[in-house]
């Protein structure tokens, strides 16, 4: 499984450094006396060649570096320029050209940390540069030559979670021809969606718009579909993951894989304790409502109130699910659009809300209060403009939120159509939070109109509670087994926000929809398809080449008391047959943790020694190396 | 301070910086031109993690007169959690300061992100005038004080204390094996305690090396009652650590042994 590259070094060669001091023009020589710092490095112990180019990432400087380590039979190279943090791979890439191992390269940084931040000093300046070197060549001296490791990918994905972003990352990976195992704890494919009546801005039902989806996916010959299943258990790492797979209340069964997309979706929060919730029977969330739309059993009504934002923006969960304000905006229109089409057969099939009270001095308040508001407007016109809006004669909607989110092209034009469909927005600060209540068999709302300074009460027929998307209570579980972190939330949590959303921080882990966070359909889609071709790079190439930067353990030193285990935030070390630790090189990131953290300093980091350190550190104290 | 002669005293001061945010913050200050003074010289590290209290210690017993340890903000870490147990660290090196008598603030710990380039700068100006107003390290020239900097640093590398700062994360964050989280300020404490001990049992050892002692002469050293001394002794020869000289008349004196430790 792991081969090592071919390139040899005897780490017993006497050092035989070679320094280039670069000028970068004048970036450098213009605040360092360049030539002095050249100079000096020659007196510096086992340095046998040592120069000044004015650019040496240019082709005539890694020239230069190419024919000294021929000429000076070099074994350690030292460059003096700019920040490793972008040249390192350049000096490293010519360093192998020509036949030196990379890792007896040393970067020192004269530019960034000394002539761009020193410029009226040129004397402390040149001085801290020849200090810079000397600290280098104490560093290099006790490089030793590295082996990368390079391991295979099996070109196997799995993905956790048959929603619409594991669907689309299962067959994005599918098409580009990988098998791809798809588990999904229930017997159905297409996660929350599958609840919802239709997606907003299109006026398709949810099952209908994602059937192609479920069937692209069903019938695939790359898919492995595990219905009513979850993943039992993961080991290994990039590449090499065994994980079980295991039926409800069956045998766990061992796949091999070589990379994982975690797409398990997110729950609706249960507004237990607020707003009425389980305590009257027209209260409901949005998705309960959704459900209700779909199957057609709403009742007749005549008046609906949205509260938006219940138990979140810190009122449970501290976040924005981001999602409710387009779904409530969505709903209000469908009620008003489609109100005849939704009402339901409820007599016939009983639902939740076969309790429901019958509305019965709410009409005509409600319609009393229509005409004031319409002869607010233009006397006259009210008859033809009663014609045109048609069904919102019939039933009020209001929203009451906080902040109307809809943000983007789509959302901000429904939300237009929705206010010119007469659906009344009402803000509502924290400080008044808006009450449900029932009062002569009438539920009723009471808010604080923040214009008028005043607290009204109106008569609802149905509360719509707009709650929060929250994580999946056994998100825990799978963090753990698959070392991968959570937020403060509950919700997986990424590798770098903004540069890596898709990406778990260990490699070969990838995440996708709403499990990192609330998110709608089409954003779903685009996290699914972004973390099945992250998840494709690695199986394309067919192995991952691990940097030789990693713990080493000596098993003389280590005891097997598992501290380095419990704080390695990759799972890359474990315990070996015989009980010592191990460091499994392709999960290692190099860190230096479990170096630091081991109580018998038996872990030690490639490059990275303390030896080495210290020898650069103590280097800058003393004229001398 | 174009004006400095050569032969007038420079702070040396030593930055540790994670390559991923505080070494970025650098190379970005020198990129906007951010001007600091000369004095500070820069190691890189992968992570602020990697730096165990004996880099630190070791460092200042070389005669450094200032470490700067540089990391990620909080949350912010590119090894996720490498910043927390760095923080932890580097309140066991600056408590192991304190017993020394070197100076705690020589040893400074910053979060400086990559896009950080003038706060970096800032922070390495002030932080090198500060070393500056403390004047040089006497580690070098005062002999007690070099002894006790070496049993801080002999502290920072027994079981207990590695053991300790390295679990001391996990215990307040997961929790035991019983799953029982710590509580922070009762578990500093007991590090606080386990510290001041193992300072003072290396201490003991630090004298002894070069020649035994009494309890009392040892006692008279360290400014530490007999009893207390006498109880350190005890844990140390049962440990292997310490051997009794010889008793000349009626009073021992122990020897520290050169390679020693539970066999």
């Amino acid at each position: 499984m792991i081969h090592m590259t071919d390139k040899k070094a005897n780490e017993n060669d006497k050092p035989r450094i070679g320094v280039f001091v670069c000028s970068c023009g004048s970036n450098i020589g213009g605040f360092v006396d360049v030539p002095s710092v050249a100079d000096y490095a020659k007196t510096l112990p086992d340095v046998v060649y040592a120069t000044q180019n004015m650019y040496t990432c240019a082709e005539d400087g890694l020239s230069n570096i190419r024919e000294a380590i021929r000429k000076h039979n070099l074994n350690r190279v030292i460059v003096a320029s700019c920040t490793p943090r972008t040249h390192a791979p350049l000096f490293q890439a010519t360093c192998e050209g020509a036949g030196l191992n990379k890792y007896l390269f040393t970067f020192v940084n004269i530019r960034e940390h000394c002539s761009w931040v020193h410029m009226k000093e040129k004397d402390l300046a040149s001085k801290k540069a020849k200090d810079l070197i000397r600290m280098g060549v104490a560093r290099a001296r006790l490089l030793i030559p590295q082996e990368e490791a390079k391991v295979e990918v099996e070109p196997v994905g799995l993905v956790i979670g048959g929603g619409v972003s594991g669907m689309s990352a299962a067959a994005s990976m599918a098409d580009m021809g990988f098998q791809v195992h798809l588990v999904e704890k229930d017997g159905e494919l297409g996660g929350f969606v599958r609840l919802l009546n239709n997606l907003y801005v299109t006026e398709k039902g949810a099952a209908e718009t994602i059937a192609p989806l479920i069937a692209k996916v069903k019938g695939h010959k790359n898919i492995v579909l595990h219905l009513n299943s979850t993943v039992k258990s993961v080991e290994g790492f990039i590449g090499n993951y065994t994980v079980g797979i295991a039926p409800k209340g069956g045998e766990e069964k061992k796949s091999k894989v070589g990379t994982i997309v975690v797409a398990t979706g997110a729950l609706e929060f249960v507004p237990e304790g607020l707003y009425g919730y389980n305590q009257y029977p027209n209260v409901v969330t949005l998705t309960e409502f959704e459900i209700l739309c779909k199957r057609k059993t709403l009742p007749k009504l005549k008046s609906v109130a949205f509260v938006q934002c219940v138990g979140s923006r810190g009122q449970k969960m501290s976040y924005c699910s981001r999602i409710c304000c387009n779904v409530a905006i969505k709903n209000a229109i469908n009620i008003v659009d489609n109100y005849e089409g939704m009402l339901g057969v409820m007599e016939k099939e009983g639902t939740l809300i076969d309790k429901i009270p019958r509305q019965k001095k709410a009409t005509d308040e409600i319609l009393e209060r229509r005409r004031r508001r319409r002869g607010r407007g233009s006397e006259g016109e009210g008859d033809a403009e009663e014609v045109k809006l048609g069904p919102s004669d019939k039933i009020e909607v209001t929203v009451f939120n906080r902040d109307v989110m809809s943000y983007g092209v789509e959302h901000e034009l429904t939300y237009n159509k929705a206010r010119e469909k007469r659906v009344k927005f009402v803000r509502y600060t924290v400080d008044h939070l808006p009450k449900v209540f029932m009062e002569d068999n009438q539920l009723k709302i009471t808010y604080f109109h923040e214009t008028l300074k005043l607290e009204r009460t109106m008569p609802v027929d149905m509360v719509v509670l707009s709650t929060p998307l929250v994580a999946q209570p056994d998100a825990g579980d799978l963090s753990k087994m698959l070392k991968v972190p959570l937020g403060q939330e509950g919700f997986f949590l990424e590798a770098h926000v903004k540069l890596r959303p898709v990406d778990f921080a260990t490699d070969g882990i990838y995440v996708a929809g709403t499990c990192k966070g609330p998110a709608d359909i089409s954003e779903s889609v685009i996290q699914g398809s972004a973390a099945a071709s992250r998840a494709a790079i690695p199986m394309a190439k067919g192995y991952v080449q691990a940097e030789a930067l990693s713990s080493v353990v000596d098993e003389t030193k280590c005891t097997g008391c598992g501290t380095c285990i419990e704080v390695c935030p990759y799972g890359a070390l474990r315990k070996n047959e015989k009980g010592f630790a191990e460091v499994i090189i392709a999960a290692c990131k190099g860190c230096g943790c479990c170096g630091a953290t081991c109580p018998e300093g038996a872990i030690s980091m490639t490059n990275y020694t303390d030896a080495q350190l210290l020898a650069e550190a103590k280097a800058s104290l003393d004229e001398e190396v | 301070m174009a004006d400095k002669t050569s032969g007038e005293w420079e702070p040396k001061v030593i930055g540790f910086l994670c390559n991923w945010c505080s070494y970025a913050g650098a190379d970005l200050c020198g990129v906007s031109r951010y001007q600091y003074p000369t004095n500070i010289r820069a190691v890189r590290v992968m992570c602020s993690t990697r730096i165990s209290p004996h880099l630190v210690l070791d460092i200042f017993k070389a005669g450094a007169d200032g470490v700067l340890l540089g990391g990620c903000h909080i949350g912010d870490c590119h090894y996720i959690t490498g910043n927390y147990y760095t923080e932890k660290r580097v309140r066991l090196m600056k408590r192991l300061l304190e017993e020394s008598g070197l100076e705690a603030d020589r040893l400074r710990l910053e979060w400086v992100s990559a896009s950080e380039g003038e706060k970096f700068s800032k922070i390495v100006t002030e932080f090198t005038e500060h070393v500056r107003k403390l004047g040089p390290s006497k580690v070098k020239k005062d002999e007690s004080l070099m002894a006790r900097v070496a049993a801080a640093d002999d502290a920072s590398e027994t079981f207990r204390l590695r053991a300790l700062s390295g679990k001391e994360f996990g215990l307040v964050t997961k929790g035991n094996v019983y799953n029982n989280k710590l509580d922070p300020a009762e578990l500093d404490k007991i590090i606080d305690s386990a510290t001041e001990e193992e300072f003072e049992r290396s201490l003991i050892l630090e004298l002894s090396r070069t020649k035994p002692r009494s309890v009392k002469e040892l006692g008279g050293i360290m400014e530490l009652p007999t009893d207390k001394v006498l109880r350190h002794i005890v844990v140390l020869r049962q440990k292997n650590m310490i051997t009794m000289e010889h008793p000349e008349g009626f009073t021992p004196t122990y020897k520290t042994i050169e390679i020693g430790g539970e066999q």
